[in-house]
C-alpha cells in the first residue's frame, strides 16, 4: 500500500470540523497537504518523535475533539517512552497512526529497525496501548482507521507502506501560518460549543 | 512490610511547593507533566492529589514539551515540572516545536548542581544550566524566597504568553531544601 493513496482512501473522514489531526515533517506532511490542507491538520515540521506527544496534550486538553496522529516509524522508534506515556493516560479520543515504511524515507530513505524486525504495534501493544493492529492493505486500512474512531479507546494503528515519497518537501504553508491557522480553528471549535 | 513514601523521609519544603503549587494554580494551569526528581516529590504529589489538574507523568521530560504545546493550539494552560537535566534533555523539542512555532512554555526547573549541592553527579549539568538557557534565548528568573514566589511565576507566565515563547523558572535549594 502507497501511504498516499491510504491517505486518499481516508481523507473524507478527516473533513469532519471535530477530527484533529497532527503528522509528522516530511513525506506525511507534504502528501497530506497535496491531497488539501484543512484548518483542522498540524504538521510538525520537526522534532521528531514528539507528534504523539502533542496528540497526546490536544486529546486530554479537549476530551470532546477526536484526534488523529499520523506518525511514522522513524519517529516513534525516537520516542518509544511516550508509547509508555499514552498507554498510562489513554485518552479514548486518539487514534494514533503509524505509517511504517521500515525507513526514514524523508531523509533518502535509510532503513529503520522495522526493516529488520523490531514490531511497532508488538512494543505498543506490551506498553499498555488498549487497541492495536498492523495492516497491510488499503481496504484493511481504512476499516482498521473506522474502526479506531468509532471505538472510544486509544489505538495504536501500524500501517505498512511502501518506501515511496513526494517529489518535494517544502510547501507553501508557512510552518507559522499553519500554526495560528490551527490554534484559532480549535478556539473557534470551543467557542460554538 | 511497607516501604515509607520517600517524600517523608526528605527535607524538601511542603510549604515552599505548596506556595508554587498553589502560583500555578492561580495562573490557570490545568495541565501539569512532571518527570520526578528528589526536590519536587510534593509538587507532583499536590498535582495527583488535585482533581482539578491532570498530572502527566512522562518518561522522558521532552515528552512535556509535546503535551504542553498540544495543550496551548488547544487553549488550555499547563506547566512542565523537571530538573534541569530534564530539560537538557527536552532540548531538540524547545527548538524544534516551541521556538519553531512559538509556543509558551511554563518551565519550572530543580536547579540541582548549584552552590550547596552536595551530589557530584548534579555539578556538571548545574555549571552549564545557565549558558544553555541563555544560548537558548529563554528568559529565566530564579526562586529563592517564598514570598516572591507567586508573582514571579504569575509574571514569568504572562511574558510567555506575550513573547509566545518558553520561559524557566529556576527552583533553588534555598526554596526547596531544609537542612
Ligand atoms: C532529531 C532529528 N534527527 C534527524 C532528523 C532528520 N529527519 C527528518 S525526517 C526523518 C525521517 C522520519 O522518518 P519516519 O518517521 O519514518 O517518516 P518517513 O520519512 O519515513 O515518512 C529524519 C531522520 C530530524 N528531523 N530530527
Ligand atoms: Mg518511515
Amino acid at each position: 500500500m502507497q501511504r498516499y493513496a491510504a491517505l486518499k482512501a481516508i481523507y473524507e473522514r478527516l473533513e469532519d470540523d471535530n477530527i484533529v489531526v497532527v503528522t509528522i515533517m516530511g513525506a506525511v506532511s507534504a502528501e497530506l497537504q497535496d491531497i488539501g490542507h484543512r484548518p483542522n491538520f498540524f504538521y510538525l515540521q520537526h522534532a521528531m518523535g514528539l507528534a504523539s506527544s502533542m496528540g497526546l496534550g490536544i486529546a486530554l486538553a479537549r476530551p470532546e475533539l477526536q484526534v488523529v496522529v499520523f506518525d511514522g516509524d522513524g519517529s516513534v522508534l525516537m520516542n518509544l517512552g511516550g508509547l509508555t506515556t499514552l498507554a498510562r493516560y489513554r485518552p479514548p479520543n486518539l487514534a494514533h497512526i503509524v505509517f511504517d515504511n521500515e525507513s526514514l524515507v524523508s531523509v533518502g530513505g535509510f532503513p529503520t529497525a522495522t526493516s529488520t524486525g523490531s514490531d511497532l504495534e508488538g512494543i505498543a501493544r506490551e506498553a499498555g496501548v488498549p487497541r492495536t493492529a498492523t495492516v497491510e492493505g488499503i481496504d484493511a486500512f481504512v476499516t482498521a482507521f473506522d474502526e479506531a474512531l468509532a471505538a472510544d479507546e486509544l489505538t495504536t494503528l501500524v500501517a505498512k507502506v511502501t518506501t515511496e515519497g513526494p517529489a518535494g518537501y517544502v510547501t507553501d504553508l508557512a510552518l507559522i501560518e499553519n500554526r495560528f491557522q490551527f490554534s484559532r480553528h480549535l478556539k473557534n471549535l470551543r467557542e460554538q460549543s | 512490610m511497607t516501604v515509607p513514601r520517600a517524600e517523608q523521609q526528605l527535607p524538601v519544603s511542603v510549604s515552599s511547593s505548596q506556595v508554587i503549587y498553589d502560583a500555578l494554580k492561580a495562573c490557570g494551569v490545568e495541565i501539569i507533566s512532571a518527570l520526578p526528581e528528589t526536590w519536587l516529590v510534593h509538587l507532583i504529589r499536590m498535582a495527583e492529589d488535585d482533581p482539578d489538574v491532570q498530572l502527566v507523568r512522562l518518561a522522558k521530560e521532552e515528552e512535556g514539551v509535546g503535551i504542553s504545546a498540544g495543550a496551548h493550539l488547544a487553549g488550555v494552560k499547563s506547566a512542565m515540572l523537571m530538573q534541569n537535566h530534564g530539560f537538557l534533555a527536552s532540548i531538540n523539542g524547545i527548538v524544534g516545536l516551541a521556538h519553531l512555532y512559538k509556543i509558551p512554555l511554563l518551565m519550572i526547573i530543580s536547579y540541582r548542581g548549584e552552590f550547596g549541592e552536595p551530589d557530584p553527579w548534579q555539578t556538571q549539568g548545574g555549571g552549564i544550566t545557565l549558558p544553555v538557557l541563555d544560548a537558548l534565548q529563554i528568559p529565566w528568573v530564579v526562586l529563592d524566597e517564598p514570598e516572591h514566589v507567586a508573582q514571579r511565576i504569575a509574571k514569568a507566565q504572562t511574558l510567555a504568553n506575550a513573547a509566545l515563547k518558553p520561559v524557566a523558572l529556576l527552583l533553588t535549594r534555598d526554596l526547596m531544601w531544609e537542612d
